[in-house]
């Protein structure tokens, strides 16, 4: 269990960062955090010839509430930061309810915000947050910079739309609008294990109380994160009451073919989808209506 | 520029070290095989058991997934860090006495991941101590008394300590006699 020999530099700015991966190409490969890069290198499942360490990047460390309320996090930010920092907390508590099922507190302290946004993994907490609350990615290469919606970056299995000579800077999630609340729920075999299926919501109720706008995402279930409703008005100037909410989580349910493995099939996943997105999205409801 | 192999200075225990490591080296194997501080324990190998557990700046980190290369500029506290001599942590006095420990193999990580969490909260209940030494396996099942150790030792240290302490304020705080 120990990686094969690679060559490793450590630069200080994303330019020289980019350079690196101009040079190496598709043999590099970029170190963040490392909690599932240096696994799979030492399980010799990943090979780079080059390790592009990141961590040394101070400019992709910071969390900053921009002019426009939204919420911009350096990529390299560990999560434990972002998970105890009182900006995030105050707009966008759904962030730190979905960090704190990120494995466990050592992983958080080493895992980064983007790293995990990057290695794509379906079953990951932050990819399918992301995809809930319609994040941007920012992403630096040798051609500039360039933004993309995280709902089109997830292609399938760790894999996204960053080219291989491209990196990730920045996640911005949108501002909180006003009367909105989010959960993330997930079920998992144990505490810090990856989710069996995850569920992110987040709904905008007006001043009466009724749904004027919501999301609802799944990890888990698919080769990517995958949005998952609502399809069309359903939810539209309704109190999201238990039954609503059954329903839409059955259609909503009803497409879906997850993965069977060791842990669960297929069927199960489906069954857990359709429960977690009506607690989810009834959760973020309720905390939507508190705070209108 | 990228090299196979890069030249390292750190603090461990807080004697400066320098060296010159393959990048391939984990910071695991570096301690134990390198500084022969062979109390930090390996079992996976691939960031599952958490028995390698070390604290890096304060902070705790799994060593087999750290690269020594990255430990350059860092303070690094391994269990051999927390006696001070012949007089043991109070974490350490407090898992002898209270059974914390059965084979001691991943006693060295509940150790630093305890240390950790009673840097930043004094008074932990036990569903906190059991949330801090999650990532950590002990393959006896021995976690009644490892979380009674921790409770006992946050005991002792407040009483020792009654303001709060940094992470990397190491060996503050003891026993009252």
């Amino acid at each position: 269990m120990k990686s094969p020999p690679f060559a490793y530099d450590a630069p200080k700015t994303v330019d020289a960062a980019v350079a690196l991966l101009a040079e190496y190409g598709a043999d590099a490969k970029l170190l963040a955090g490392g909690q599932s890069l240096v696994p799979l290198m030492n399980m010799r499942l990943a090979k780079p010839s080059v390790l592009i360490d990141i961590n040394r990047i101070a400019s992709l460390q910071y969390i900053r509430v921009e002019a426009d309320g939204s919420l911009a996090i350096g990529a390299g930010t560990r999560q434990s930061a972002a998970e105890h920092s009182p900006e995030v907390a105050r707009g966008w508590p759904m962030l730190v309810e979905a960090l704190r099922q990120v494995g466990h507190i050592t992983i958080r302290n080493r895992g980064t915000i983007g790293g995990s946004l990057a290695h794509a993994d379906p079953t990951a907490e932050l990819p399918t947050l992301a995809v809930a609350l319609d994040a941007t990615f920012r992403l630096s290469g040798p051609r500039g910079e360039r933004t993309v919606r995280a709902r089109e970056a997830y292609v399938s299995y760790l894999t996204t739309v960053i080219a291989p000579e491209e990196i990730l800077t920045e996640v911005r999630f949108p501002a909180p609008a006003p009367r909105s609340g989010g959960a993330f729920l997930e079920i998992s075999r144990r505490h810090g294990d990856y989710a069996l299926v995850a569920a992110a919501a987040r709904v905008t109720v007006d001043t009466a109380g009724r749904c004027t706008n919501a999301a609802v995402a799944l990890g888990g279930v698919a080769a990517t994160p995958l949005l998952a409703g609502p399809r069309g008005g359903e939810l539209q100037g309704k109190r999201l009451d238990e039954a609503t909410l059954r329903d839409a989580s059955r259609q909503y349910a009803a497409g879906l073919d997850p993965p069977t493995d060791v842990h669960a099939d297929g069927e199960y996943r489906s069954e857990v989808a359709a429960v977690l997105m009506r607690r989810a999205m009834a959760l973020a409801f309720e905390r939507a209506v508190k705070g209108a | 520029m990228v090299a196979k192999t890069r030249t390292i200075g750190l603090s461990v225990n807080g004697a400066s070290v320098t060296a010159e490591v393959e990048a391939r080296l984990t910071l695991a194997d570096f301690l134990r095989e390198e500084l022969d501080l062979t109390g930090t324990h390996l079992a996976c190998e691939h960031g599952v058991c958490g028995n390698c557990t070390v604290l890096v700046d304060g902070a705790s980190a799994r060593s087999c997934l750290m690269f020594a290369v990255q430990a350059d500029g860092c303070a690094v506290t391994t269990v051999e860090g927390l006696a001070r001599g012949d007089r043991l942590h109070p974490l350490q006095e407090s898992f002898w006495e209270n059974h914390g420990l059965q084979c001691g193999f991943c006693t060295p990580a509940m150790l630093l991941t305890s240390l950790e969490l009673l840097g930043t909260n004094q008074s932990p209940s036990d569903d906190q101590i059991r949330e801090a030494i999650a990532g950590v396996l002990c393959r006896c099942t021995g976690y009644q008394n490892i979380v009674k150790s921790v409770q006992v030792a946050a005991g002792w240290m407040r009483t020792a300590n009654p303001t709060p302490m940094s992470p990397a304020a190491l060996g503050s705080g003891g026993r009252p006699s």
